[in-house]
Formats: structure tokens, C-alpha cells, sequence
């Protein structure tokens, strides 16, 4: 169990394309820290970075108090779970959990003990001494997960582990994971670029665009006051609505900022309301419903019951403290 | 990559260099004998810089050759393994593009037989089955003939397997479109199989005609007239002849030729040669 | 299997005529004489010829010659594959942690291939040569006297460098896309789980190249027993006294030059069910895949 602390952390590739830039991050020990963005923002990398698995050319990891830059992946004292697990195919299972240990020259009494334990807490017990391939996506996924226990790390990391699994399977895997993660109280770093797994994963999100890093804060914060448009329409499903100002001129705010962002749950249903929206098409989801238009030429999604009529223009209001608002040419949150 | 460790990648430089100049050596020595004059070898130290002969001998030898050895100038046996060797490749991929289009496209009685048939021909080279061979291919008048040369040697199954595999994974909506298209067997084959088969057919052939212009005991058993002598096959006699009288030189200078248009080959296109041997190792 | 075909029965066979004609004509039947030949024996004078039943092979069984062939077979191919794997397999795991001059090592060692085994031969034979080559110019510096032509070992070891040498580079070939085929993740996976790159060798890797290298054991060992009568014809012609008479070239020599075509026959069928029990071997292995 260990603090991490990312200082300024940069890459930039011999060709001079810059990778990630500016990392700041302080994590706490125990906690779970979920890296999201879509693909190429940067967050695998900024994780094999931590990992050593790539070279850092900006600022400092520390593991700990320890300044980890120089230092192998082997000595950093991490534990990682890759996107395809990489098991070792010609091992049983159980090799495959020992081997961490064995090139330690952790004592067999010692050896026996962790994968035992590791196998009862991910129910592996059975497939022991089964090879790789005789075993399910889900199966294999746990065992990849035993191998990051047994070695006891200071951090685990995870780079995208449910991306290969079926829809099912990875929501029953997510909670399974932060269950584990609540259990063993090792400080995680996680990767994905679905913001679901991240919302419901991390004690705090970091949400990274192009190397940058957008927003750190928990779900709910990043989820409430989301501090660029990307994060806005990142965060969230479906995504929230990011207006032109002059198309929803009697608005409060919307003349002093450039992007209004409403949720499309936030649009409510008002025949007083300020908002004129022409209705185009309708997604019934079962749940909800909804309804795509526009509001002055602008496009407009809004989340409604599913039961009701539905006329081909709807007046709508929403809440001041449901509007966010957006500086036009940096994408910056006003206020 | 993984770790840093500059000592190991130093390492692994110097191992392949050491490589690379072992298997150049071989070449190097030959071009820079080949670039001497018969006087250099007597001196009983080795020449190993490249010297002022190399047009002059390789003038000679496609001109004249070395007329002790009993062989015709190396101009002449070059065209004899370039003929040889287009026949083969050509030939090879001609018949086994089409056995793979009726084996695969096709059902009829006796299929599995054909197909055994074709199968065997990968457990019998040449060498096993050299004497017999040699008895049809006399019997049949094909001694010291471009057709008795190549004709024997295109009919193994390699090709024949690497086009079936081939086939085995085009789309079957491909004939059903042809079908609704109006498209009879052998106009499918000429206009959609045939351009969809070239690059395998150009790296089968790279590969085909260093094989055909490589063969060796073939060559040899058959040709008795010098006319029709083949380079590769044609060295040896060479060096024999020359052992009395040294003329390394010029037996170099010819071994430099014989390897020239394969070499070429393999450089030239060795993303089709790679692909081509991978393939038919399937 | 393909659930599309084309209903002419006619077709395929005017097809496959061609193939099956050649096929036929200079694969099968040759087979067949082969295979009858070796019952028979001619007399002294070639004039009678008698069927002795399985005589030839029984005299291929008593024939210390024959014995010592097979031996020196055996020796050479063993030889051959071990040299040409364990260097091609040291130059494909140093090409492996090249990123930029992969490309151009690859090139310059893959060439060989095009060379004739026969020209192999002639090239090596004139690196030794006793009285011109480099090497017995050189070995003599550290004392040692070369000279193939009366030397048995000497001679073996020159026909195994020259084979060798040129099968370098299909091998290397092969081990490159083997190592290539191994998830970057599984060495990465490795090397978090404390294995230095040695460590990651003999555990990880060579594990997982394991079919690569039983393929290429089998057709190593099928190359240098059929594919390398170029260079012992061009270089040592069997000799010094038949050290290096391997069985392909010992059915050459009895057969043209001996004109025994009964024990040649009989030597044929022998190298005929070799190459088929190593063609079923090879085709048992492409079977087995291992899946990552």
C-alpha cells in the first residue's frame, strides 16, 4: 500500500509528437483512480509510464516516497492486468501465479499461502491446475486479477481489463473489482474509455483529451460541474446538450458565455417555458424516450418518460442551477 | 521497449553484424577471386581485395568460357537456366491453379483420389526416385531438351495446396454472385478468381523460379550436351576441370553469375519472396 | 468446406488433366519401377534379370557400406539442423530488439536462400580450399592442418558448413515471425513479474516458440538429408572414402555410376517411406497449434 504522486508528468516520442504533457496527480493510499478519455487521449500511456513500461521524459512518479523514474518495472514494487491478461499459455494457472513470486525467491511455504488465498477471494480454486486456454474470458480475467494479488504491490494497475469481455459479463466484472478493490484497500490505477466503468469505479475520475488532462475530481463532481465542453460531453449518457448561446437567448447567462450545456434530463417540459424546440426524431429506449430536434437551428436531445403524447413542438424550461456555461474558444467552464 | 539496457542492445548489434559478414563471406571471397587473374592464386597467399580483371573475366566467361572443362560460355548456360527456370515457375502455377480450382469448386467421383494423387508427389523428390525418372524421361526421347528439363519438376503438390488454401477462404457469396451474374466455372475463374489470386501467384513465382533455376541433379542427370547445360549445374564440371590448372578466377567469376538473378530476385522482391515462403509452409 | 460449387462433372477433369498427366507419368510410375526394381537383380553380364524378393534389402542390411551411410546421414543432418537453427535462432532474438534496422539486417541476411546448394558448395570448397583458402591460411595460425580432400572429418565439416550456411536464412525467417507472434504483453507481463530478459527467454519465450521450432526441426532434417546433393556432388563427391556418402547421393552413385539398379532401387523405396514418415510427422505438427 502506497501513496503515488505524479509530478508534471510528460512524454514526448523521439519524433517530437507529444504523447502526454503536464500530469499533475496526488493519490491517496487506497485509493481507486480511474483514467478515462477516448481512444489515443493518452491514458495507456501515462499508465505504462507509472508502470515502466515506457520512458518518461517530463517530471517525476513517485511510488511511496521513492522517485520510481529510473527504476524497473520489476523493482516499482506495481502489479498490472492487461487488456488480453497475457497469461502464460504453457503454465497452469497456478504457475502462472507463482511465477511473480518464484523469480522473488519468495520461500514455497510463503508461495502456497498467497496463491490459495488469492484463489478463495476470485473463486479460481477449481481451475488450479488448468491451462489458460481451457478457461472462459470472465475465468481468465480473474486469474490475470490473482496474479496482481498475490504479489501484495504497492499499487495495481489496469489497462482496460473488461474491454474483451461480453456487456453482461463486464458489468458483473466491474463490481466485482471494486468490491475487491474496497476488500484489499491497494492503491489502483484503472484505464478505460467507457465512462460508465469510470463513473461507477472511481473514488476519483482523471479525464484526460489529447495527453491533456481535462478534470480530476470524484463522479459526482466531474459529473455535476464538468469544467471544459469535452468533459461535458464526455461524461454522461446521453450526452449533455452543448448549445450556442444566441439560440437560447432568454436563458440566464447566455450573454456573456458562447456554449450553453444542459442535460437532457435537465429539459423539462414547460407550457410557459422560454425554449421552443421542433421535435424530429424519437428513440424510444423502454425507460425513457428520446426525443431529437432543434431549438433555433441548434440540435437538441431531450430525455423524457415514455408515456404521453408527443406534438411537433415542445416548450421547455430548465432550472438555473441545471445550466452550465461554456467559454466559446477554450471550452473553459464560466464560474 | 521494456527495460533500458544499452549493453544488451550493443550485443545484440554486434550478433547480427558478426551475422550478416558470415553470410557474406562466402560471396565476397568469390567476387574478389572472381576480379583476379590466374596469377594471384599461385602466390600462395589469398587475394582479399577485389582486383582490376572483373570485366575482363567476366567478359570471357560469357563469351568463351573455359574450354578445357567442356562447357559452353556462361552466356550460353544462363539463357539455359533462365528457360528452364521461367518454364518451371510458369508452369507450375499454370497447372496447380488450375487442380486447385477443379478440386475446390468442383465435386465429382474420384476427387479424394485425385487429390492423394497430387498429394503423394510432396513425398517423392526427385532424389528418392531419380533412376526410374531418368528411364521414362530417356524412353520418352527428352534428353538434352528445355521440355525434359522442366517438364518433370512442375507437377509437385506445393503450389497446388498453397492455391487450394487460397481458395478455401474466399467468400462462397463470390460464386453466388457470379452465378446471379450469368457467370459460367470458367469465366469465374478468369475474371474474379485469376485477379484475386495475383500477388500469391507473384510470390509462388519468386519463389518457384529460384527453385527451378537452383535445380541441380536434374540438370545434371539429363543433359549430356553441352548446349543445354545449366548454369548451376554446370559449375561443377567447371571446378572439376579446373583443379589441374588453377582457374579460380574464373570459376568464381562464373558462381558469381549463377547466384546473380536469384540474389536479385529475393532483394528485389522480398515482401512476395517472404510471403511466398510462408505460405507454402502452411 | 465450401457449400458453392459448379455442377460440370467434365470440367474439373479436363482441369486436372495436365497435373495428373505429369504427375502420373514422371511421379507415380517412376514410383512404381522404383519400387519394382528393387525386387530385381541383374546378372553379371546385364543381360538376365531375376526377382529376388526382399534379397536387396537383406543386402542393404548386411552392406557395411550401406550401414555407414545411414550413419553418416544421421550425423550430417543432426549436424546440419543444430548449426543452421542455433544460429538462425541467435540472429532472429538479436533482430527482435531491433525496432528501426530490423528492416535492414533482415534483408541482408535472408539472401542466402536464392543461392544453389551446389554454388554453396563450390563457394565453401574455395574458403578451404588447402592451397588458396582463407581458412587453412587462417586455422593454420593456430596450428591446425586442413585439408578436406584427405580428411574425413575435415570434409564432413565443410559440407556441413556449406549446407548450413544456406539454410540460415529460412530459419531466421521463421524465427522471426514465431517471436513476432508472441504478445508484446506477455514479456511485458514477464518483466513486472521480476524476469530479466535471460529469465524471459527460457521461460517464456522459447516455450512459445515451440512449434515454430518443432516445424522447422522437421524440415531442417528433411533439407539436409534430400535437398543437399548440390553440395556434396560439387564439392566432396561423397569421399575421402566415403565420409561423407550420404543415403541420396549413395542412390545416385549406385545407381549411375555403379550401375547396381536393384540395390539403387532398393536404397530408393528406403528414402521413399523416410520422406513420407517425416511428411506425416510434419503434417501431425501443423495440427497442433498453440493458442494464446
Amino acid at each position: 500500500m502506497a501513496s503515488i504522486k505524479l509530478d508534471n508528468l510528460g512524454k514526448i516520442y523521439p519524433g517530437g509528437s507529444r504523447a502526454v504533457g503536464g500530469v499533475k496527480l496526488d493519490i491517496a493510499d487506497g485509493e481507486f483512480i480511474v483514467l478515462v478519455g477516448p481512444s489515443g487521449c493518452g491514458k495507456s500511456t501515462l499508465l505504462r509510464m507509472v508502470a515502466g513500461l515506457e520512458s518518461i521524459t517530463e517530471g517525476e512518479v513517485r511510488i511511496g516516497d521513492r522517485v520510481v523514474n529510473k527504476v524497473e518495472p520489476a523493482d516499482r514494487d506495481i502489479a498490472m492486468v492487461f487488456q488480453n491478461y497475457a497469461l502464460y499459455p504453457h503454465m497452469s494457472v497456478r504457475q502462472n501465479l507463482a511465477y511473480g513470486l518464484k523469480n522473488r525467491r519468495t520461500p514455497k511455504a510463503e508461495i502456497t499461502r498467497r496463491v490459495d488465498e488469492a484463489a478463495a477471494i476470485l473463486q479460481i480454486g477449481p481451475f488450479l491446475d488448468r491451462k489458460p486456454r481451457a478457461l472462459s474470458g470472465g475465468q481468465r480475467q480473474r486469474v490475470a486479477m490473482g496474479r496482481a494479488i498475490v504479489r501484495e504491490p504497492a499499487a495495481f494497475l489496469f489497462d482496460e481489463p473488461l474491454s474483451n469481455l461480453d456487456a453482461k459479463l463486464r458489468v458483473a466484472m466491474r463490481l466485482e473489482i471494486k468490491d475487491l478493490q474496497k476488500r484489499l484497500r491497494t492503491t489502483s490505477i484503472y484505464v478505460t474509455h467507457d465512462q460508465l466503468e469510470a463513473m461507477t469505479l472511481a473514488d476519483r475520475l482523471v479525464v484526460l483529451n489529447a495527453g491533456q488532462v481535462e478534470q480530476i475530481g470524484t463522479p459526482l463532481d466531474v459529473y455535476r460541474r464538468p469544467a471544459s465542453t469535452f468533459v461535458a460531453g464526455f461524461i454522461g449518457s446521453p450526452a449533455m446538450n452543448l448549445i450556442p448561446a444566441r439560440a437560447v437567448p432568454h436563458l440566464p447567462g447566455s450573454a456573456h458565455a458562447a456554449v450553453i450545456g444542459i442535460r437532457p434530463e435537465d429539459l423539462v417540459p414547460d407550457p410557459d417555458g422560454p425554449i421552443e424546440m421542433q421535435v424530429g426524431a424519437i428513440e424510444e429506449l423502454g425507460a425513457q424516450r428520446l426525443v431529437h430536434g432543434k431549438v433555433n437551428g441548434a440540435d437538441v436531445t431531450i430525455a423524457l418518460p415514455s408515456h404521453g403524447e408527443l406534438s411537433d413542438r415542445l416548450r421547455l424550461n430548465a432550472a438555473p442551477e441545471a445550466l452550465h456555461r461554456f467559454d466559446d474558444k477554450s471550452g473553459k467552464r464560466l464560474d | 521497449m521494456i527495460e533500458n539496457r544499452p549493453g544488451l542492445n550493443i550485443l545484440a548489434h554486434l550478433v547480427l553484424i558478426l551475422g550478416v559478414v558470415l553470410v557474406a563471406l562466402p560471396v565476397w571471397v568469390a567476387f574478389v577471386a572472381s576480379t583476379r587473374s590466374a596469377t594471384d592464386f599461385m602466390s600462395g597467399t589469398v587475394p582479399m581485395w577485389p582486383g582490376p580483371h572483373l570485366v575482363e573475366n567476366y567478359a570471357r566467361m560469357l563469351d568463351s568460357g573455359v574450354s578445357t572443362s567442356g562447357t559452353p560460355p556462361v552466356a550460353r548456360m544462363m539463357f539455359n537456366s533462365l528457360v528452364m527456370a521461367l518454364s518451371i515457375a510458369i508452369g507450375k502455377i499454370a497447372i496447380s491453379i488450375l487442380s486447385a480450382f477443379a478440386i475446390v469448386y468442383f465435386r465429382f467421383p474420384l476427387r479424394g483420389l485425385a487429390f492423394w494423387c497430387i498429394f503423394v508427389t510432396l513425398m517423392l523428390p526427385v532424389e528418392v526416385r531419380i533412376v526410374p525418372t531418368f528411364q521414362v524421361v530417356a524412353g520418352l526421347g527428352l534428353l538434352n531438351s528445355y521440355a525434359g528439363l522442366s517438364v518433370p519438376l512442375i507437377a509437385s503438390a506445393t503450389a497446388t495446396f498453397l492455391f487450394r488454401q487460397v481458395f478455401l477462404t474466399m467468400p462462397d457469396e463470390l460464386v453466388e454472385a457470379a452465378r446471379i451474374d450469368g457467370a459460367g466455372p470458367m469465366k469465374f475463374f478468369r475474371d474474379i478468381l485469376l485477379p484475386l489470386s495475383r500477388t500469391n501467384m507473384a510470390a509462388l513465382f519468386v519463389i518457384l523460379f529460384i527453385y527451378g533455376w537452383n535445380q541441380y541433379l536434374w540438370p545434371l542427370l539429363i543433359t549430356t550436351d553441352a548446349q543445354y547445360y545449366t548454369i548451376v549445374a554446370g559449375i561443377k564440371r567447371m571446378a572439376d576441370a579446373v583443379d589441374g590448372l588453377p582457374q579460380w578466377h574464373l570459376v568464381m567469376a562464373t558462381a558469381v553469375l549463377a547466384m546473380l538473378p536469384p540474389v536479385a530476385v529475393v532483394i528485389g522482391m522480398q515482401k512476395l519472396f517472404v510471403k511466398g515462403l510462408v505460405e507454402t509452409e502452411k | 468446406m465450401k457449400r458453392t460449387i459448379f455442377s460440370n462433372q467434365l470440367l474439373p477433369w479436363l482441369l486436372l488433366a495436365p497435373q495428373l498427366a505429369i504427375t502420373f507419368i514422371f511421379f507415380l510410375w517412376p514410383a512404381g519401377q522404383a519400387i519394382r526394381q528393387s525386387f530385381l537383380r541383374e546378372d553379371a553380364f546385364g543381360i538376365n534379370t531375376s526377382f529376388v524378393g526382399l534379397a536387396n534389402f537383406r543386402a542393404l542390411l548386411d552392406s557395411p557400406e550401406y550401414l555407414e551411410s545411414v550413419k553418416v546421414t544421421a550425423v550430417f543432418a543432426v549436424s546440419v539442423t543444430v548449426v543452421s537453427m542455433g544460429v538462425a535462432l541467435l540472429l532472429a532474438v538479436a533482430v527482435d530488439r531491433m525496432l528501426k534496422s530490423a528492416r535492414v539486417y533482415t534483408t541482408l541476411l535472408v539472401w542466402p536462400y536464392a543461392v544453389a546448394p551446389a554454388v554453396a558448395g563450390i563457394l565453401w570448397w574455395f574458403i578451404f580450399n588447402p592451397t588458396i583458402g582463407i581458412m587453412p591460411y587462417v586455422l593454420d595460425v593456430i596450428g591446425y592442418d586442413w585439408n578436406h580432400v584427405s580428411s574425413k572429418t575435415d570434409a564432413m565439416i565443410l559440407v556441413v558448413i556449406a549446407s548450413a550456411w544456406k539454410q540460415i536464412s529460412y530459419n531466421f525467417l521463421f524465427f522471426v515471425a514465431g517471436l513476432q507472434a508472441i504478445p508484446a504483453s506477455m514479456r511485458e507481463a514477464a518483466a513486472i513479474d521480476g524476469a530479466g530478459p535471460v529469465r524471459r527467454f527460457f521461460d517464456i519465450t522459447f516455450p512459445l516458440l515451440s512449434p515454430t521450432t518443432f516445424f522447422l526441426l522437421v524440415i531442417n532434417i528433411v533439407y539436409a538429408m534430400f535437398e543437399t546433393f548440390g553440395v556434396i556432388d560439387a564439392t566432396t563427391e561423397g569421399g575421402p572414402a566415403r565420409a561423407t556418402n550420404i543415403m541420396v547421393y549413395k542412390v545416385y552413385f549406385d545407381g549411375f555410376v555403379g550401375q547396381n539398379i536393384g540395390s539403387s532401387a532398393a536404397q530408393s523405396v528406403v528414402l521413399m517411406l523416410l520422406v513420407i514418415t517425416l511428411t506425416i510427422i510434419q503434417f501431425r505438427w501443423v495440427e497442433k497449434k498453440v493458442e494464446y
